[in-house]
């Protein structure tokens, strides 16, 4: 099963001729994942090692039955790239590009909201399925696959994590980099519903960071409707107020958003919450053999 | 990012908001020629990005230019909420009826633009949201169809403002709206906000806007130059670097917001006092290692090095190279703790290793982050 993405899935790149696009494109498709074409306006006709580039989307769909979009486009025609992928009926859309505006991912948001797209992103490493498919930035070589679904905000936490479950011999359904900016398509809750209704994932892993509410709200989530065990984990105790970490969604203001509070939330749901990523890793070993 | 008082009010002013008349000055000399100027009553005000100006003293009246010198004389220098004052800005004094709050506000959660309203300005808006929370109005925005006259109705009449208000409170937030998208901010807030005569005047001003849209506001861009204080910032900024300053003894290094984010609870977990947090981004080269060691040692509190790597796009052996290019450049003794997980790890830690047996006694390897941050933790203290 995994989630998101699978076997079956087949993948057009938006940006396929760029420098990351063709570098990833190409480490996605040696993974085994159908990379079927690419799309640059202009170089439509062209072939990047063997991957067809198309002029726009809709040609690319349509040549190649395309339903998933991986998006690595400069920052400023990024959500351009966004819509163009919605409005040619793509089902599923990556978009890893870093610095997109806050506003024009507001707009993109709400303009998701009466379709039926899952949007993962942007500003996130991708999503990879053990095993069947890797689309995105994420290293496969650290991943098995196994019972364990994990979505995270960050991508070297996600690494580090699926890290030590691997050392551990403990493998991975899915995992999700949902993204670090304020705003994103897909949310913990999404992800968390999504593990919740796949059979192979027995137990997820959830990681945070500070700013924002959304480890709060998913924290609710947990509690009301997960039957499956989940794993909490946030970064960010020693951040400073009102300093922005690196990702735009990453700041404390006021009281609200603090890595203190949403570990609080997670327990309070029932969560078990690891105090660095080993003990998470040690966390679900014991969680998994029934302890 | 954060605008002082005057750069956001010269935004609201641009898109035709009343802001009483006023100047910049970084001087008591200029601060009296501006009252001069500007004559009659002034008030000079602290430019600083934290909240509590007025209690901390960062607000004085002044009648005439001579009084206006000495409130400048006393206010520059001063530090407000561990910030330096280093201008103020003397505005023309506003005699007014009443003083009211108005906002908006990037919601990330609701997904939303929300709109506030309060008739009770000039104070706290937090204390006014938890003793009266009827008091302040709230309108969510859809970004898609934008602000609507009816907004700005329902926010006076919810408010309670009288019904000669509903005319420029209409008026208001409509141009305040085009201010927020406008500069793409995150927040504007206008508290307090005075009714002259019927006129609506923002006496004070709060404007973020979103640091991933400068590209399109290059002269918002520009007004960032003057806010960083911190020279290692500063430096960090002119080099593409993103990092920030915390104050401990522990500089560290690694891939990632998150990861880092993660190390510097472990160091702090481990007894230690972080320096920084340091992002090399992903796919970080040689130079780039550099660089980024450059910035990281131009802070003297700076004692131990502690870089945590996990390769993804970022290959260690990159890494591990750079590292030993920096100590032969700049000369650094201090130690150096090095884990390197990932992408060409095996490599990355034989250069290492290959540098220790060649004598580099102030690099240590560690396997793991627990590891790396204990070993960082006990150099930084002299006790190993």
């Amino acid at each position: 099963m995994a989630i998101v993405i699978d076997e079956r899935s087949r993948i057009v790149v938006q940006g396929l001729t760029g420098r990351e696009g063709s570098f990833h494109a190409q480490r996605n498709r040696a993974y085994g994942t159908n990379v079927v074409g690419g799309v640059t306006p202009g170089k439509g006709g062209q072939a990047v090692e063997g991957i067809p580039v198309f002029d726009t989307v809709r040609s690319a769909a349509e040549a190649t039955g395309a339903d998933v979009s991986l998006i690595f486009v400069p920052p400023r025609a990024a959500t351009d790239a966004i819509y163009e992928a919605v409005d040619a009926g793509l089902g599923t859309i990556v978009a890893i590009t870093e610095g997109i505006p806050a506003h024009d991912m507001l707009r993109v948001f709400n303009y998701l909201q009466c379709r039926a797209v899952t949007l993962i992103g942007p500003n996130c490493p991708g999503v990879i399925s053990p095993g069947k498919a890797n689309v995105g930035i994420m290293p496969s070589q650290i991943f098995m696959p196994g019972p364990v679904g994990i979505v995270s905000r960050s991508g070297t936490l996600t690494y580090q994590i699926a890290n030590e479950l691997t050392h551990r011999g403990i493998g991975q359904s899915t995992a999700v980099g949902i993204g670090g900016d304020p705003i994103v398509g897909s949310t913990y809750v999404d992800i968390l519903a999504r593990f919740e209704a796949d059979p192979e994932t027995r137990l997820v892993v959830m990681v945070g960071e500070i700013g924002g509410d959304e480890e709060e709200t998913a924290a609710r989530y947990v509690a009301e409707h997960m039957t499956k065990p989940v794993v909490g984990y946030v970064a960010g105790f020693t951040a400073p107020p009102g300093k922005q970490m690196g990702h735009a969604g990453a700041i404390i203001s006021g009281s609200s958003g603090t890595a203190r509070a949403k570990k609080t939330a997670m327990e309070a749901a029932g969560m078990r919450v690891g105090i660095d990523p080993t003990e998470v890793a040690e966390l679900v070993a014991q969680v998994l053999a029934g302890r | 990012m954060d605008l002082y008082e005057y750069q956001g009010k010269e935004l609201l002013k641009s898109v035709g908001i009343e802001i009483p008349e006023g100047r910049v000055a970084t001087s008591p000399a200029r601060a009296a020629a501006a009252a001069a100027d500007l004559g009659g009553g002034v008030v000079v005000k602290a430019q600083v990005l934290t909240g509590g100006r007025g209690k901390a003293g960062g607000i004085k009246l002044a009648e005439e230019p001579e009084a206006a010198r000495e409130a400048a004389r006393r206010i520059l220098g001063m530090s407000i909420g561990g910030l330096g004052v280093h201008r103020v800005l003397v505005e023309k004094v506003s005699p007014f009826e009443c003083e009211l709050y108005a906002a908006l506000v990037f919601d990330r959660g609701a997904k939303k633009v929300l709109a506030m309203l309060s008739g009770m300005g000039g104070m706290d808006v937090e204390d006014v949201a938890r003793e009266h929370p009827d008091a302040i109005a709230r309108v969510y925005v859809d970004p898609l169809a934008g602000w609507s006259t009816y907004h700005g109705c329902r926010l006076a009449f919810e408010a309670g403002l009288q019904a000669e208000l509903l005319r420029p409170v209409c008026d208001l937030f409509a141009r305040l709206f085009e201010a927020f998208t406008r500069y793409e901010a995150l927040l504007v807030e206008v508290n307090p906000l005075a009714v002259v005569g019927g006129r609506l005047v923002a006496l004070d001003c709060k404007f973020t806007v979103d640091n991933n849209a400068l590209f399109r506001h290059p002269h918002i861009a520009h007004m960032m130059d003057i806010h960083l204080a911190d020279p290692q910032e500063v430096m960090a900024r002119e080099r593409g670097v993103t990092y920030v300053k915390i104050g401990g003894d522990i500089g560290i290094l690694g891939n990632g917001a998150g990861l880092v984010m993660s190390t510097l609870d472990v160091v702090a977990e481990a007894g230690g006092a972080p320096a920084n947090f340091l992002d090399v981004g992903g796919g970080a080269k040689e130079e780039e290692i550099v660089t980024a060691l450059e910035v990281l040692t131009s802070d003297p509190e700076v004692r131990t090095i502690l870089f945590n790597i996990f390769g993804g796009i970022t290959r260690c052996d990159e890494v591990a190279r750079g590292i030993l290019t920096s100590i032969g450049r700049m000369g650094i003794t201090m130690p150096i703790v090095v884990r390197l997980e990932g992408t060409n790890e095996a490599e990355g830690r034989a250069i290492i290793a290959d540098a220790i047996a060649a004598g580099a006694t102030n690099l240590f390897v560690e396997q793991t982050m627990r590891g790396a941050a204990g070993r960082a933790v006990a150099l930084a203290r002299g006790v190993v």
